[in-house]
């Protein structure tokens, strides 16, 4: 086995920890507990609304990693199959103190809404959550209001929402289902109300009790919240696909072609990444492991060579591929994705980003060769483009590259990352030089002298802290990716994604901004 | 001569007599009750006539209707196959009286021979070996015992029992008597000495008009459940010396006898060296394949050709080789007879198939089950068993359950292998368990994924089941043919199986080195897995089942919303059909809920002025008489 397969395998063997903590819930003994009262847990539920033998991408499965929440946010999202129809699924854990949204819930939600609107999923919410984190509320409740108005603008858009309630739906919660174009509810189990029993006593003096308030009956007999009453869980999934069949759904994008697997194997890709990411490695050798029949048309291989351009198809679609090939971006590197965006643009073409990159070259030959002009000619192209951006983060992500390669705040449609890359804003040791020299100077203008011990230490402390912050998991419990992958997963999910993409239509082409000359 | 003939049957045996009335330029003719309206026989017939009705009293023993269908089609003969009327001197004579050709003996041949007693007491007047007979009221001898009680009109097993305690007699003659009266309209009864561990070996005899008679060798029929064959085979193997000459002319001369004209067969029980005459039937076999295969003849040509007048050469043909037939019933291993819609019927190999049935064909509960009969012919046993097992293990029978797997325990049993034949070696064969079920079920699992994943309009090219969280194992759920749960983990493998290939149709695994093939059929939810580890029939269960409404018996349910006005019975209170229960307003109008049948209450489920939903059970109210 090559180190460089030992590494990526022990970094799997990680995420696959991370990953079966979020799977494991609330724990063994509140997973006890919700299956005692006959109850499905969020991931059974939604095995058993997809399409059998479908593929199912959960996105954003590490958020609140890092933070005092459980990993995983007590909530699973992700994009799967009901009925031949791609939908985002979304569904409360009730097992993670009680499904209650914290504010990595929220961050967690709100990105599937965005993704369901932007591509046009149909949005099925698995509803069961005893609301907010009430300590936590401030981080909540003001920005929490965009979860309902996503819904009714899903809505507006023309993509159907859905809630299946099983629990407990209460207070602000209560516009889940209201805010829903379909709404099913499980018998003696849904309670959706404003307020509960001991509100209303405090607030009317009227004496009720849950059933009459909120229970799936009523509102399915008497308030009409409730268009579909399910007997079970089982009934409330089986209606829930009869829904979305529906639904009638079309797809308005482009549809694919016929696909052929790669010729080279995807397991060659756990030994292509070096552990030291200063050593570089050829994204060639990771393009033709993602691409239909391994074939890669390169486009402009002479010149600027430290990008690699091209195109090929993935899963049937055809996409236009950026890759960096040694780290560095140089004019004539932003000059060749600035052109290479511009066709994909007429041509309609998604593009997929592949990132290893330190950055813009800096330097006197290149500030004067108009390296931040041509840096600014490819940010412009990428944040311009129209098509579809879907971006995987191989390796190193650092600095102004991260931009230019199209990073998250460039909006890709997805984010990906490799259990090997890194972001920053630099490098840890760079950045913690960078420190030191500054200090240095800072004191040699006060002609103090300059405490070597105290630098030392202040390096170390500073490489340490930018490191774990910049690793794939620090930065997925942010939210900052849509998930990290093993890279032997890319082409599956890249297909998945670029599928689920063309559930919307392709986008109609628009102007660039002005570059400059 | 003939020109048209018409079958007075169905299934298997009116396809088998159109087939050599095709062969002979004789027009066809069927009859068809409602149930057999889609059967093979039906279309296969240059003519049908429909017989309304799906009793056998209204249609296929319905002796005026069946003249009219002769009538109305032109038929100027007619066959009466096996069972119903072929053995009926009743239709043989308004068969002869309407001008028609009758294929088969005269009618009194038929009634002699119809009654049980009356044709042993003629067997033993020609000389032949006859077991006694005792009749009711009747004390046999203690030595005599265990007896076999039978309808002297009967067959088919039907009103048979076996009798070991005299004291036992009176009884079991009373309950056959009454079995036989419903059965075959006459209640007449004997016992007689029942052997145990005998073989059953019939001669088949075929005489002409002019004096000719052949025994054509025998079959052993020894291979029975609940006294119906099961197996059959030509000649029969392993008897004793001179016993297969002693049968041969004790039954042609008891048919020269009688002056019996068609094709016949006189039974015997055979042990050892004892003979003992049972009965004669006047009809063709179900087994006349097996005769045909030793002796290269057509039989239902030469009963043709008898009624014709024509004459028989003066010696039989020759026996050649070896021949077995396995009668393939759409019954479960306790013999329950299966219905429903057969899907695939094949059976390779160098065998003659005789069929009823064929893909698309719905077996319906009202006739006998037989949907078969596979015949194979060797130059010797051995040949002729290798080609029967073989063809029914690689017989794909899809639909109805069978009972193959009983028949291909029986050909693999040593005793029968060995030829140590007797009347209760099926209840001594022991089913063999199915051979790793639970990997056939894998199989049937992946092939129904692959099924999925061929028909997926989005993502079809996406591994199947991907998942990039892995919470939970992916299942099927399927019910057994012997109605057990079996369920299957299909992501992830078993560690110890490898998928070679997986399309809807054929999946390929490997374990412990060992590579397997299995073909995947679905039909619905009908799971067919045919493979060298046998045939398995597995139901999947659906993932999401409908909700099952759990009502009692009896349960009166409110029909729309409204409230209790009045409750009129009492839990305990008995009820006539219509009698009000319930009073309902609802819409500003009462309604009446009444009790639907006589019975009592049960329970009363609400009280005045409590407000019901549409579907609210007001009252239960059990099955009973009114007071």
């Amino acid at each position: 086995m090559s180190g460089n397969r030992a590494a990526m395998l022990a970094k799997l063997a990680e995420l696959d920890a991370e990953l079966a903590k979020a799977v494991g819930g609330g724990g063994e003994k509140y997973v006890q507990r919700h299956r005692a009262r006959g109850k499905l847990l969020a991931r059974e539920r939604i095995e058993l609304l997809l399409d059998p033998g479908t593929a199912f991408l959960e996105l954003s499965p590490l958020a609140g990693w890092g933070s005092e929440f459980p990993v995983g946010a007590s909530v699973v999202t992700g994009i799967g199959v009901i009925e031949g129809v791609e939908c985002l699924i979304t569904a409360n854990d009730p097992t993670v103190r009680g499904g209650a949204s914290n504010p990595w819930t929220l961050r967690k939600s709100l990105r599937a809404a965005d993704i369901a609107l932007a591509n046009r999923l149909p949005y099925v919410n698995l509803v069961e959550s005893g609301g907010a984190d009430l300590p936590t509320q401030k981080e909540i409740f003001i920005p929490g209001g965009r979860i309902f108005r996503d819904l009714t603008r899903l809505s507006a858009a023309g993509i159907p929402t859905i809630a299946l309630v099983f629990g407990n739906s209460t207070a602000g919660g209560a516009y889940v289902p209201g805010m829903s174009d379909y709404v099913v509810m499980v018998k003696e189990r849904a309670k959706v109300f404003l307020g509960g029993p001991p509100l209303v006593k405090m607030a009317t003096g009227e004496e009720s009790d849950d059933e009459s308030l909120g229970g799936a009956e009523m509102h399915a007999r008497t308030s009409g919240l409730a268009d579909y009453l399910a007997a079970d869980e089982h009934d409330a999934l089986r209606i829930g696909r009869s829904i979305v069949r529906s639904l009638n759904w079309r797809k308005l994008g482009v549809a694919p072609g016929p696909v052929r697997e790669p010729l080279n194997d995807a397991e060659g890709l756990l030994d292509l990444v070096p552990e030291d990411l200063r050593v570089p490695f050829d994204p060639r050798e990771v393009i033709v492991r993602i691409t239909d029949g391994s074939e890669f048309e390169e486009f402009k291989p002479l010149y600027g060579e430290s990008l690699v351009t091209g195109w090929a198809r993935v899963h049937g679609y055809a996409v236009g591929f950026l890759a960096n090939a040694r780290g560095v971006l140089f004019s004539e590197e932003s000059q060749k994705a600035t052109q290479f965006i511009q066709l994909a643009n007429q041509s309609r073409t998604p593009l997929i980003f592949l990132q290893n990159t330190t950055g813009y070259m800096v330097g006197q030959e290149y500030e004067q060769g108009g390296i931040i002009k041509h840096g600014a000619m490819m940010i412009n192209a990428v944040a311009n483009s129209t098509v579809p951006h879907l971006t995987v983060v191989m390796g190193a992500s650092y600095g102004a590259g991260n931009y230019g390669m199209c990073g998250r705040a460039y909006d890709p449609r997805f984010l990906f990352t490799w259990p090997s890359a890194k972001s920053a804003v630099m490098g840890p040791a760079q950045l913690a030089g960078v420190l030191s020299i500054v200090g240095r100077a800072a004191a040699q203008a006060r002609g103090q002298v300059y405490d070597e011990e105290g630098d030392a230490a202040m390096r170390a402390m500073v490489e340490a802290q930018i490191e774990a912050e910049s690793l794939p998991f620090f930065l997925s419990g942010r939210l900052y990716d849509d998930g990290v992958i093993d890279p032997r997963d890319t082409r599956t999910v890249l297909g998945l994604c670029l599928s689920a993409i063309n559930s919307a239509p392709v986008p109609a082409p628009s102007g660039f901004g002005v570059f400059r000359p | 001569m003939i020109t048209r003939l018409l079958v007075a049957n169905r299934g298997e045996i009116a396809r088998r007599v159109f087939r050599t009335c095709r062969e002979l330029g004789i027009s066809t003719v069927a009859v068809f009750s409602d149930a057999d309206a889609g059967s093979p026989h039906v279309a296969e017939a240059d003519q049908a006539v429909r017989l309304s009705g799906t009793a056998p009293a209204e249609t296929y023993l319905a002796i005026p209707a069946l003249l009219d269908a002769c009538r109305t089609s032109g038929a100027d003969a007619v066959h009466p196959g096996y069972g119903f009327l072929a053995e009926s001197a009743a239709f043989a004579e308004a068969v002869l009286a309407e001008g028609l050709t009758w294929i088969g003996p005269g009618p009194e041949a038929i009634a002699a021979m119809g009654s049980k007693t009356e044709a042993k007491r003629l067997m033993a007047e020609a000389g032949a070996p006859v077991s006694a007979t005792y009749l009711p009221g009747q004390q046999p001898p203690p030595e005599a015992f265990p007896l076999l009680v039978k309808a002297a009109a009967g067959g088919g097993g039907r009103g048979m029992r076996v009798v070991r305690e005299p004291a036992d007699l009176e009884r079991e003659f009373a309950s056959a008597a009454r079995e036989a009266l419903a059965a075959f309209g006459d209640g007449a009864v004997f016992a007689e000495p029942l052997l145990e561990r005998a073989r059953h070996v019939e001669v088949q005899v075929l005489a002409d008009r002019h004096g000719t008679v052949w025994a054509l060798g025998e079959r052993d029929c020894s291979v029975q459940r609940r006294h119906q064959k099961v197996i059959e085979e030509s000649p029969a193997p392993a008897l004793a010396g001179g016993v297969r000459e002693r049968l041969a002319t004790a039954a042609r001369e008891a048919a020269r006898a009688i002056g019996y004209v068609g094709a016949g067969t006189l039974e015997f029980l055979v042990r050892g060296e004892d003979v003992a005459f049972l009965e004669m039937n006047t009809r063709l076999q179900v087994e006349h394949p097996v005769t045909e295969l030793v002796h290269g003849v057509d039989l239902v040509r030469l009963q043709i050709e008898i009624a014709e007048g024509a004459r028989l050469p003066a010696g039989p043909p020759p026996a050649a080789g070896h021949a077995i037939e396995a009668r393939l019933y759409a019954e479960d291993r306790a013999y329950v007879p299966q219905t429903g819609t057969i899907h695939r019927f094949d059976l390779p190999g160098d065998v003659r198939v005789d069929s009823g049935v064929e893909p698309g064909s719905v077996v319906s509960p009202h006739y006998d089950p037989m949907l078969a009969k596979v015949v194979a012919h060797g130059a010797s046993r051995t040949e002729a068993l290798r080609k029967l097992t073989a063809a029914l293990t690689g017989a794909r029978l899809h639909g109805v359950p069978t009972n193959r797997d009983l028949l291909l325990d029986v050909l693999r049993n040593p005793d029968f292998v060995a030829a140590r034949l007797h009347t209760s070696l099926i209840d001594e064969t022991p089913a063999t368990p199915a051979r790793s079920p639970e990997l056939a079920a894998l199989a049937a699992a992946l092939a129904i994924t692959a099924a999925h994943r061929a028909a997926a309009t989005v993502q079809p090219a996406l591994p199947a089941h991907w998942r990039n969280v892995r919470s939970q194992p992916a299942t099927t759920r399927f019910v057994t043919a012997e109605g057990g749960e079996l369920e299957v983990v299909h992501h992830p493998l078993p560690p110890e199986v490898t998928v070679i290939s997986a399309t809807p149709e054929r999946v390929v695994l490997e374990r412990d080195r060992l590579r397997l093939g299995f073909d995947v059929a679905r039909y619905g939810d009908l799971v067919h897995v045919d493979s060298p580890l046998g045939a398995l029939r597995l139901t999947e269960l659906p993932r999401l089942p409908e909700p099952v409404v759990h009502l009692a018996p009896g349960s009166l349910l409110a029909p729309m919303p409204g409230t209790v006005l009045r409750v009129e019975v009492h839990p305990g209170d008995r009820v006539g059909a219509g009698q009000a229960v319930v009073v309902l307003e609802a819409m500003k109008m009462e309604h009446r809920i009444t009790a639907p049948a006589a019975g009592l209450v049960a329970e009363v489920a609400v009280e005045k002025g409590r407000h019901v939903q549409a579907g609210t059970v007001l009252a239960i109210i059990t099955e009973g008489d009114a007071a």
